[in-house]
């Protein structure tokens, strides 16, 4: 118990302050949009992420803005194991034909308002698997899409960055 | 005897007396290919066009398949892949090839079927992987495996049309896929007070899609069946669409936590098919490349692993040691996770005198850090309760299911390809490989704890010998109906590729095997007297890839 009160005590706190957004690629859909998020999801946000076929390394990025060093809890953003409690999906990978229904159902299963988020080049368009018998070629051929956050895969300061763009902050 | 040797050698290194020596020691140990040639004699014939020249390759009658395998499992042989192709441009039917290894020696052995009677023998009698090789050969390729007891389709789900198969040449990959009426049997338990518990594909987690079915009674699993299949995304067709170039990117995204190793052992693959010799230099940077993916990966998998035993500080201070490491290789490498730095030919990246001292520097923090964690994870009781004896996969199974990595150094087996199939500087380089026997989920753990204090060492060792020079080489074509071969220790384990180009030097065929598509079923086997809490915990000791499985 020592060594590890030791140890909180000798690391300290890590986290880091998030850089202001100077990267143009990240995209938000809609200006009317953002006002109505502004005004529903101000205090905190539930995300519930969906892997629709990526290779994973989107996922490994999204891990880490859960670490102490990018810290998503201290802007209320907080992810969530069922659909039916989330505000937002946050959803990776171009689609494979094999993930089209379960990611249509998570959809359907989230209650409104609710927004998609794309995360990675694959997300917002195919990436390198394009179109084909296996890929869909982006989310948005199956759900309607909010935002994009492109990158392969993006860096965890610009998935937060793209995140709380997404919902008016 | 020397032109034996000389045939032996992994072509680019000809020159190097040490890998001279090597081969001489496996000639008069290389139990696989005396095996084959006494067992069939002239009913053998070596395929000439496998590159590299140590893998010895051999076309056998198709009704003799499954002799060759019960012949080379009576030498210990392991199943290492098994796959199909469709040689019809090349004027053949379909290839079904096996790919065997023991210890340093792999032995590829081929047969053929006409493109009319697209069928062979099949291998699960004598080996358990072939299982879901051949399911997945004959969902996918629409070759079948003659005497395979379970029919079902693999990686294609039941709603695809029993017709399509994707790797087929006559396959067009551009249209979508129409959906068709179908069920799944699953392996069923019946009695009083039995649940069946489907889980997935969406887990609770950020992580990827699969689908598991437990058979459970109260708390205790009876059974665990796994169908994976959900990330599909036809990346084994897609090669054939690219060129050689192009295709490394695919590559580097086919499992992205695993983006180096894929990338190398492409990179190798197409360096054997072409005959080209990436400088030293490339070489040490790709090993370098190499250990540091393994260190992160088992830095983030220590901590997950200690989260689903709700030892959440653990994961928070692994987490910030990972996050750390990853800024270091962005820094110098342009890129978090190391993607497209390794291409055909050598690197992408250099790193200079500064960039090397950053790395020492970061090692020594590094070490003084993580064995802090070390001890606090070893101490602890309550994480110790939960680890040990969960999960347990027993070395006669791990042996039995062929599977390769950190699964089968935690479970008994004897397997790193840095050390069995090596490649400059790992001949040079001593490699500590770190094997436990009680093969539950503390021995996984375990086994990453020391791989990331011997790869620390390793790096230290690539910093001080790394040669002067280029980092890449021009690739030329390859020269058609050649296949080439390259296995790599990732940090999952051996993953294989096998490329084969056609009749106008073009990508025919690459196969990928992760270490994956064996692993999974190391899971299966582990859950047996687990209850279904300890589920969790058992699949993040493993940590499979699904993207690299279902390809």
């Amino acid at each position: 118990m020592i060594r590890i009160l030791g140890q909180i005590f000798r690391t300290g706190i890590v986290t880091e302050p998030l850089p202001p957004v100077t990267d143009p690629e990240i995209e938000k859909i809609g200006v009317e949009l953002g006002k109505i998020i502004k005004r529903h999801f101000r205090r905190s946000l539930a995300i519930r992420q969906v892997d629709a076929g990526s290779c994973n390394a989107c996922e490994l990025e999204i891990h880490a803005i859960n670490n102490p060093i990018y810290n998503c809890e201290r802007f209320g953003i907080h992810f969530t194991a069922s659909p039916r409690f989330a505000d937002m999906l946050l959803v990776t990978g171009p689609v494979s034909h094999n993930m089209e229904i379960a990611l249509r159902r998570t959809y359907n299963a989230t209650p409104p308002p609710k927004l998609v988020v794309a995360v990675g080049d694959c997300a917002c368009t195919g990436g390198i698997f394009g179109e084909s018998y296996a890929s869909l070629g982006g989310i948005e051929k199956v759900i309607p899409v909010d935002a994009r956050i492109p990158g392969c895969p993006p860096t965890p300061t610009a998935l937060l960055q793209g995140i709380l763009k997404a919902v008016g902050r | 005897m020397s032109t034996q040797i000389a045939s032996r050698t992994p072509y680019p290194y000809e020159h190097r007396l040490d890998i001279w020596i090597l081969n001489f020691i496996l000639l008069i140990m290389s139990k696989l290919e005396e095996t084959l040639r006494s067992a069939f004699g002239e009913s053998a014939t070596q395929i000439e066009g496998q590159q590299p020249s140590s893998i010895a390759a051999f076309l056998v009658p198709r009704e003799r398949f499954a002799e060759a395998a019960k012949a080379l499992k009576k030498e210990y042989a392991l199943l290492a892949a098994e796959w199909a192709t469709d040689e019809t441009l090349l004027g053949k039917g379909f290839g079904i090839y096996a790919c065997y290894r023991k210890e340093s020696e792999y032995l590829i052995v081929k047969t053929s079927a006409p493109a009319d009677d697209p069928t062979f023998p099949s291998l699960t009698k004598k080996f358990v992987p072939a299982y879901r090789f051949e399911r997945q050969i004959s969902s996918l390729m629409g070759v079948t495996a003659i005497g395979h007891p379970d029919q079902r389709p693999w990686i294609k789900h039941e709603d695809w049309p029993e017709d399509a198969w994707p790797l087929r040449k006559s396959f067009d990959a551009s249209k979508s896929l129409p959906r068709v009426p179908g069920e799944y049997r699953w392996i069923r338990a019946e009695g009083e007070g039995v649940y069946e518990i489907p889980v997935g594909p969406v887990h609770a987690g950020i992580i990827e899609p699969g689908h598991f079915r437990f058979q459970a009674v109260g708390e205790d699993i009876i059974n665990l069946e796994e169908k994976l299949g959900y990330v599909h995304k036809g990346i084994e067709k897609r090669f054939e669409a690219f060129s050689w170039h192009e295709a490394s990117r695919l590559a580097a995204r086919t499992s992205g936590d695993t983006t180096v190793a894929h990338s190398l052992a492409y990179s190798q693959a197409v360096e054997a098919l072409t005959g080209c010799i990436p400088p030293d230099r490339a070489l040490w940077l790709r090993a370098l490349f190499l250990e540091r993916e393994r260190i992160a990966n088992h830095l983030g998998d220590l901590g997950a692993i200690c989260n689903d035993v709700a030892f959440a500080i653990l994961l928070y201070q692994f987490m910030r040691l990972k996050e750390m490491f990853l800024r270091t290789n962005l820094k110098l490498f342009g890129h978090r996770f190391m993607m497209d730095r390794i291409v055909p030919g050598g690197t992408t990246f250099d790193i200079d005198a500064d960039g090397v001292t950053t790395i020492l520097s970061e090692l020594d923090w590094l070490e003084k850090e993580f064995e802090r964690l070390v001890v606090i994870y070893d101490e602890n009781s309550s994480v110790e309760d939960r680890v040990r004896d969960t999960g347990i996969l027993k070395s006669e199974k791990a042996r039995e299911l062929c599977v390769v990595g950190f699964v089968a150094r935690a479970s008994g087996l004897n397997l790193d390809c840095r050390i069995h199939h090596p490649f400059p500087p790992y001949d040079r380089i001593n490699v500590s490989i770190p094997i436990l026997v009680s093969g539950d989920v503390h021995a996984r753990a375990w086994v990453r704890v020391e791989e990331v204090r011997d790869s620390m060492r390793i790096i230290r060792e690539i910093l001080k010998t790394l040669p002067d020079g280029e980092i890449a080489a021009s690739v030329g074509s390859p020269m058609p109906d050649r296949a080439g071969f390259a296995a790599v220790e990732g940090w999952r384990g051996e993953v294989i590729y096998w490329v084969q180009s056609g009749l106008k030097g073009e990508i025919n065929r690459c196969m990928v095997r992760d270490p994956s598509s064996v692993n999974w079923l190391g899971l299966e086997q582990c859950i047996h007297g687990n209850i279904v809490p300890d589920f969790p915990l058992c699949n993040k000791s493993f940590n499979q890839s699904y993207s690299g499985h279902d390809l």
